[in-house]
């Protein structure tokens, strides 16, 4: 692949010639920069006082209530169901938000159409919108008196103040990220690639399934990740739409917020060591995909 | 003073030697220095439905205090669950004074951070609460669900919009209504049992009365707000007549507190400012303000103007009922206490 990739690019069978960017020549030996000492260093410092810093203060302080009360906040019965609901959900929504994403920014890369540029800017607006107006707007239209919220009513289906309302929120805020980790990829995809296939006799689903998904994997698996990251800690656009239930619809960082105010200091902290484990563990798990997938596509 | 004013005419020549005022802005820094040396700063930290009565009550008494003494004052609100609000001050928001829905949550400022003498509640008339309110049922307009009491709360089919008594003020002093209610009809075994079918029928838990309000009136949820007095009035008066307010057989006296925060007034300086401003509040023109809001003033001829808009009806104390804040809290609030038994895994 990459050394086709360095091949001029040829006519196109239909005629139009493929533009190409030229590509950034890659340093062999990344070593012979000056600075390597430095620039380390400043990364050690910064990472240290940006995130290990405050994360340290986290890992500490739910120790005060001793073993078995860590144990204990951590495993009743409400806080369990808040866990499982954050996780669950969040994990649902990028799974959703995978395919779709997926076909967004194929759209958006691979055709040419009127509007597309605000379309594409669209795309960002979960990013930019303050995550309050995000969730006031969301339960304005989901509600059961809002213009969506109503016709689901009709039809027995409660989207607001339920489960369901939740998971609308993550995937909002979610396809963002989905979106924008598979457009680069997408335009550097080689056409050439595609087109060898279609001449070697590969199908328009064979093409896509063996040829562009793999390419795309691993920048699809970070995608769903960050997203799923992103909606594990989601708060502010949840709250609105979610109803707050204890048991049933009372996400994991508003259970943090419940127990901040209620000055249980340690009981918070244990909650959220508990999502920043889990959080890590599922990262480690998906970047051990990617690099399964990443040797697989090497062999 | 005057480094101050130094720096700050240092400022403007500098301002100035840039290019970038236009002539007159040197003479508008000069004229904000002069005023900014007179003006005093108090923030009040306050709870969610006092928003519309602390704008008037400040502006009154800037009005007032500029009269007594010249000095001009910019007072500054804030507004929240009450619990979060007590949270801000104790993590540190420099409150000169908090005017708070319920005193736990002062208590826990005196004994948390220790801003003020555990004592605080007895430095001010009336246990430092210059007026009271009570909660009361909003429904929506004609009844329909014909809710009168207590009980109709937890007919089947019946939504009970009201917020987190974890986090919200107003949602302990309904919730401690109900309860009362249910164990003046057959002790604590049917008020637990009472309370528990109540809050089955509570579609959703918002963080403050706000955020209830806006539920109940905005988005359409619900057949009955648990409301403060005054928030049920004023929700008709914003959204127009869609609703009915219903007076309960009986409910609690709330007494929403106010206090001086010691510490941060020493600090600011601020000590005779945020004293009169606490005194202003007990005074006619205030009681009157207040009454206009729809609290329930505790002056005289302020509550007898305002007679008509509340209605008598039968109001506990939470001393008389509850043996206290402290009490309360531990029984029905703290972690695995009363509240948090309704919610149990299916």
């Amino acid at each position: 692949m990459t050394d086709q990739a360095l091949l001029p690019s040829s006519p196109v069978p239909g005629g139009a010639a493929v533009v190409r960017r030229p590509r950034r020549s890659r340093f062999v030996e990344p070593s012979i920069l000056p600075g390597f000492g430095l620039s380390l260093g400043f990364t050690l410092v910064y990472l240290g006082v940006i995130v290990i810093l405050p994360l340290t203060a986290l890992a500490l302080r739910p120790w005060e209530l001793g073993l078995s009360g860590v144990v204990h906040a951590l495993t009743a019965p409400r806080v369990a169901a808040a866990l499982r609901l954050s996780f669950g959900l969040s994990a649902l929504a990028a799974l959703l938000n995978a395919p779709l994403g997926l076909l967004l920014a194929w759209t958006l890369s691979r055709y040419q159409f009127p509007g597309r540029r605000i379309l594409d800017a669209l795309v960002d607006l979960p990013f930019a919108l303050p995550t309050a107006v995000a969730g006031i707007a969301l339960t304005a239209i989901y509600a059961p008196n809002g213009p969506l919220g109503s016709l689901l009513a009709k039809v027995g289906i409660k989207a607001a103040y339920s489960p369901l309302g939740i998971f609308i929120a993550l995937v909002f805020i979610g396809l963002p990220f989905v979106v924008r980790s598979l457009q680069p990829v997408l335009q550097d995809l080689d056409r050439e690639v595609e087109e060898a296939a279609q001449t070697l006799g590969a199908n328009s689903l064979q093409r896509a399934v063996m040829v562009v998904l793999p390419a795309l994997a691993p920048s699809l698996i970070s995608g769903v990740s960050l997203a799923f990251a992103r909606a594990v800690g989601e708060y502010g656009s949840v709250v609105f739409i979610a109803g707050n239930l204890p048991m049933k619809t009372e996400i994991a960082p508003l259970l943090i917020v419940i127990k901040l105010e209620q000055y249980d200091y340690a009981g918070a902290a244990a909650v959220g060591l508990a999502m920043v484990a889990i959080s890590f563990g599922s990262l480690i798990a998906i970047n051990g995909l990617q690099l399964f997938l990443a040797r697989r596509g090497k062999a | 003073m005057s480094p101050t004013n130094i720096s700050r005419r240092g400022l403007v020549a500098s301002a100035a030697a840039l290019g970038v005022g236009a002539a007159a802005s040197p003479l508008l820094f000069a004229a904000q220095a002069q005023a900014q040396a007179k003006t005093v700063t108090l923030l009040n930290v306050s709870y969610d439905p006092t928003r519309e009565l602390y704008k008037e009550i400040n502006a009154a008494f800037a009005n007032y205090w500029k009269g007594k003494t010249g000095e001009i004052l910019d007072i500054k609100q804030s507004h929240g669950g009450s619990g979060k609000q007590a949270r801000s001050v104790i993590d540190g928001l420099q409150a000169d004074v908090v005017t708070l829905a319920l005193a736990g949550d002062i208590d826990e400022i005196a004994a948390r951070a220790k801003l003020l003498p555990p004592n605080w509640q007895s430095r001010l008339p009336n246990n430092s609460t210059p007026y009271t309110s009570t909660i009361v049922f909003l429904v929506r307009k004609g009844n329909p669900w014909k809710i009168k009491d207590w009980p109709d709360l937890v007919k089947p089919g019946v939504g009970v919009i009201t917020p987190n008594p974890k986090t919200s003020g107003g949602a302990r002093w309904s919730y401690l209504a109900a309860y009362d209610y249910g164990r003046k009809h057959g002790g604590d075994a049917a008020a637990k049992d009472y309370i528990t079918r109540l809050y089955k029928n509570v579609p959703v838990l918002g963080a403050g009365a706000r955020d209830a309000t806006t539920t109940f009136a905005q988005r359409g949820l619900g057949d009955v707000l648990l409301s403060w007095e005054n928030e049920a009035y004023l929700t008709i008066d914003e959204f127009g007549p869609k609703f009915d307010i219903v007076y309960p057989s009986s409910s609690i006296l709330a007494e929403p507190p106010v206090a001086l925060l010691d510490k941060n007034v020493d600090r600011h300086k601020t000590r005779t400012q945020a004293t009169g401003y606490l005194n202003f509040l007990y005074s006619p023109l205030a009681q009157d303000i207040i009454g206009k809001h729809h609290f329930r003033p505790r002056e005289a001829a302020a509550a007898a103007k305002y007679a008509a808009s509340f209605k008598p009806l039968a109001l506990v104390t939470i001393d008389q009922a509850f043996g206290g804040w402290k009490k309360a809290s531990a029984v029905h609030f703290a972690d695995g206490g009363l509240f948090d038994q309704i919610y149990k895994p299916a």
